[in-house]
């Protein structure tokens, strides 16, 4: 158990690194961090340089599981599953497949097209945004694990749910004909070696680290700027644990928000330090990562508005849900 | 010869794109390249994962940006 936990503040919480930095911050810039100025610094050199490395990690790892379940082959499991055990599957494989929404869209259309029920289709759409690999570690990193396995289980719950009512509400012909008049491919996956493996790995790394390092600095940024500038007062008037409205404001604030995960932790990590309630930093994490605008208007061009509002409603529906819970249990959990 | 670069306008599509071009030119053949950018007509192919390279209305290559060298290979 000590062992356990010794690799877990060292190599997850990064203690090492905390140290590292606080002792450049006081040595080198000559502030103390329990100030302001130097509380800042330190919240966003330790957490950009954390967050890095661990996306580094994560991703190369992630990544070569990943290489052994390409679309045409989840595709084919898929295939040979019926009724909720194929939701489950369908959410299952969301978690290791692409991090974006932008490129799950595709697998949406082939897998559509491919003869799959639209419910398993939405069950693995709503869970490839929300839920990956490296998320979970991440939230181990900043939270704890069992925030983290309690995110990955609520998570997947939702897409399984979801999925399932769609199946349910027979929207089937609000998928745009185009989807369904696509012919199917059997595309044969190549066999990969352990080198190409490993060189998937490696550019996956490359492409996500170039994709979202801005992303990651902002929202480092906002979430230092909330971590020592912001006074609790303020925050607590809008997003305390006893304002009802909280999970709300927040589910609504992040759903136009266009950022992955990695951007949305450090200022998750932030509320929570300032007292905001667990279920309500949750709600705007997976608000902002699951729902976006660009990720709406790419579905609208595949799927009627009606299966799209569907779609919103059921996933704002179960995020609003999953904050309140978090709210009313998170002291479980920290 | 037709060849197209199946992509939404993504930085891998373009240096797809390049290494096309750059192939057709250092074998000296006479070819067209095609951006095709619609989801739809991407999807038409049957390609879950761009970038992809289509010779000649045929699925080559999906979801990664192959070499030079590779594309003189599916050119020939």
């Amino acid at each position: 158990m000590f062992i356990f936990e010794w690799l877990n503040n060292q190599l997850l919480k990064m203690e090492w690194l905390y140290v590292l930095v606080q002792k450049l911050v006081e040595g080198v810039f000559g502030l103390s961090i329990q100030d302001r100025l130097g509380g800042s610094i330190h919240f966003f050199i330790y957490d950009v340089i954390k967050i890095f490395i661990l996306l580094s990690f994560l991703i190369f790892s992630v990544s070569y599981i990943q290489s052994f379940f390409p679309p045409e082959r989840t595709r084919k499991i898929l295939g040979r599953f019926n009724g909720i055990s194929a939701n489950i599957l369908g959410a299952l494989l969301g978690t290791i497949t692409p991090f974006c929404s932008c490129s799950s869209i595709p697998l949406f259309i082939g897998f559509t097209s491919a003869g799959l029920p639209i419910g398993v289709s939405f069950s693995f759409l709503i869970s490839s945004p929300l839920v990956d690999l490296a998320s979970v570690l991440l939230l181990a990193s900043i939270f704890n694990w069992r925030i983290a396995i309690a995110y990955v289980i609520v998570g997947l719950v939702l897409a399984v749910i979801g999925g399932t009512l769609i199946s349910k509400l027979k929207m089937e012909k609000y998928v745009e004909a185009f989807v369904y008049s696509n012919k199917v491919m059997d595309l044969e996956p190549e066999e990969l070696t352990v080198r190409d493996r490993l060189q998937f790995g490696k550019e996956q790394v490359l492409d996500i680290i170039h994709k979202v390092w801005l992303y990651v600095l902002i929202g480092v940024g906002i979430g230092a700027a909330i971590h020592n500038y912001i006074p609790e007062e303020m925050i607590s008037a809008v997003l305390g644990q006893d304002k009802w409205y909280s999970v709300i404001l927040a589910t609504f604030v992040g759903v136009p928000m266009y950022a992955d995960i990695f951007g949305t932790l450090p200022i998750a990590e932030a509320l929570v330090g300032k007292g905001v309630g667990l279920g309500t930093a949750l709600s705007f994490m997976m608000a902002v990562t699951a729902l976006s605008l660009p990720s709406m208007i790419m579905l609208k061009k595949v799927v009627k508005t009606k299966l799209l509002a569907t779609f919103f409603v059921i996933v704002t529906a179960g995020i609003l849900i999953i904050g309140y819970t978090f709210n009313a249990f998170g002291h479980i959990f920290l | 010869m037709i060849i197209k670069i199946l992509g939404t306008g993504c930085a891998k599509c373009k240096s797809l794109e390049a290494n096309a071009r750059q192939a057709v030119s250092e074998m000296g053949i006479t070819a067209e390249v095609v951006k095709v950018q619609e989801m739809q007509d991407i999807m038409a192919f049957g390609v879950m994962r761009t970038p992809a390279l289509v010779v000649d209305e045929k699925v080559v290559v999906y979801g990664k940006v192959p070499s030079v060298e590779e594309i003189k290979g599916f050119l020939k």
